[in-house]
């Protein structure tokens, strides 16, 4: 607030703020009823929600489509976990090939978009090594795409999560006699994945929406999953109902895991 | 100690190190330390930070690695290229200013994993020991807490009977009471005292000057990476030689002054 010469009354600050709060409201209300009397109701609800069509989705929505994402989900979770602790160990290796190598991972696979690695999935590999089958068919190679995309952003977290844990840890065990390998794996390691479990369970969510570049691999309606169950079925009724039935059971389970991540991530702030 | 150094591989002293430098880059930190401690001898080192004293301390057990020189405890050289540094640490207590309790695991679990894991007791012996060594800390009771729920100077003290269970030859402790609050020093001190009444040698970088006078053999003046004076408490703290020597503990016992 600097004195320069006003030659309307000036308003104090406090009816300012005022002022300016009341001009957002009357906009945001404007914007509201506008799309409310422009939108066709009828339609809209006969388009997006219409029960019957809902009711022909019902109940392999949940039974097919959610259990099937799910499963997509899990495995190549545990799969890009258990790819993902040993990159991040060999990204912090004393040995530089390691560390090469671990990096390359890292910046190739987080640098490419989840979609053309399901594609160099579902059409490189059976030129690379053909005849050679993912065991478990579509879902090894969904779980083996996926588990491609989560480790190179699991690695980073879990090394985030080993420098995490503080120096002296590594030298009281290792002041005990513990070998290094030891001294990680019963000390360094279980403290580190507490660290990451809030980031881990964020890492959870992207790669259960990232389950739904299944299609590219072509999939059977007895492996679909919930994105591409809402995208046939909307082709087959002619009504987009089923698409937005496939999102809300999306935000069903990735609300609440967003939610436990925060809530995790607060309790441990507290905890240090 | 200069005849020790004719001696072939530092046999009879629980601790011996020759000519021992350390730098960090270009910054010398230890400029030629020589000297030896005799079984059951409680060594304390003192001097200002940045003398190089807690350097020193953890040359002894190679969680630095010396720059030059050489290190022998109980006879077995650690310096040497071949030696299994793993075997050597377990015959080296090692207690933290920090602590540096293992806070995944109770104060019971912190003191039986590296007995399970490195001298491959039972679960049962191992928790028998450590129930043994709490008591003897006076946390007999508190085995089934997590470091988070005990007080620094509790933890400092399971942190203790942790280094204790390896049944080590030698103690080392780094400025072991300096993260404490004051009035949870003595307990520690206490439970050190009793250490050495026990016999048990030890080499304790520290700050507490009385501790120093009433229970060390031999205190160790260090400043500016050497050895400035080496003897009995009454001579190096009563009537200290150098003028060194004599300003540090000026400061330390009248800091008002």
């Amino acid at each position: 607030m600097t004195a320069r010469p006003v030659a309307a009354p000036r308003l104090g600050p406090r009816r300012r703020r005022r002022v300016v709060r009341g001009v957002q409201y009357v906009v945001l209300i404007a914007v509201v009823v506008t799309l409310a009397l422009r939108a066709d109701w009828a339609a809209i609800q006969q388009s997006f929600f219409n029960p019957a069509v809902a009711r022909e989705g019902l109940p392999e929505l949940f039974t097919v489509a959610l259990a099937n994402t799910i499963v997509y989900t899990v495995t190549g979770y545990a799969l890009g976990f258990a790819l993902g602790l040993p990159l991040a160990l060999m990204r912090l290796s004393s040995v530089p090939p390691y560390r090469w190598i671990a990096r390359g991972y890292v910046e190739v696979f987080r640098g490419l978009p989840a979609l053309v690695i399901f594609l160099l999935i579902g059409t490189g590999l059976p030129i690379a090594f053909p005849g050679f089958a993912l065991p478990g068919g579509v879902y090894g190679s969904v779980a083996l795409a996926l588990a491609l995309v989560s480790a190179a952003y699991m690695a980073e977290t879990f090394r985030a999560g080993l420098q995490a844990v503080p120096k002296g840890q590594l030298e009281a065990a290792r002041s005990l006699g513990m070998p290094q390998s030891r001294a990680m794996i019963s000390i360094v390691i279980p403290q580190a994945v507490r660290i990451v479990i809030p980031p881990l369970t964020n890492e959870l969510v992207l790669l259960f929406k990232d389950s739904s570049l299944v299609f590219i691999l072509g999939v059977t309606a007895s492996q679909v999953e919930l994105a591409k169950f809402g995208n046939d079925l909307a082709s087959s009724t002619a009504n987009p109902t089923p698409i937005i039935m496939a999102g809300a059971t999306y935000l069903l389970i990735t609300i609440p895991l967003g939610y436990l991540a925060r809530r995790l991530e607060a309790r441990q702030g507290k905890g240090r | 100690m200069s005849e020790a150094t004719t001696s072939p591989g530092g046999a009879g002293h629980a601790v011996e190190i020759r000519a021992l430098h350390k730098s960090f880059g270009d910054h010398k930190v230890l400029k030629g330390i020589d000297f030896t401690v005799e079984p059951g001898q409680v060594v304390c080192v003192i001097g200002p930070s940045g003398s190089g004293k807690s350097t020193l301390l953890r040359c002894v057990n190679l969680l630095e690695e010396p720059t030059s020189g050489q290190v022998f405890v109980d006879g077995v050289e650690l310096t040497h290229p071949d030696v299994d540094i793993d075997a050597a640490r377990r015959r080296i207590g090692m207690v933290f200013q920090q602590f540096n309790l293992f806070p995944h695991l109770t104060a019971l679990r912190n003191v039986t994993i590296a007995q399970e894991r490195v001298l491959k007791r039972g679960r049962r012996e191992a928790e028998r020991i450590a129930r043994d060594l709490l008591d003897r800390v006076g946390l007999g009771e508190r085995g089934d807490a997590y470091p988070a729920q005990l007080s620094g100077g509790q933890q400092q003290r399971v942190a203790i009977a942790r280094a204790l269970a390896m049944d080590p030859a030698l103690m080392l402790f780094d400025e072991p009471t300096s993260a404490l609050d004051p009035e949870l020093v003595g307990d520690v001190l206490a439970v050190m005292r009793k250490l050495a009444e026990d016999g048990m040698t030890m080499l304790v970088v520290t700050h507490e000057m009385g501790f120093a006078r009433e229970v060390a053999d031999r205190v160790v003046f260090m400043d500016d990476g050497v050895i400035v004076e080496d003897g009995p408490p009454e001579q190096v703290i009563g009537s200290p030689r150098r003028d060194r020597t004599r300003t540090f503990l000026r400061r330390v016992l009248h800091p008002e002054g």
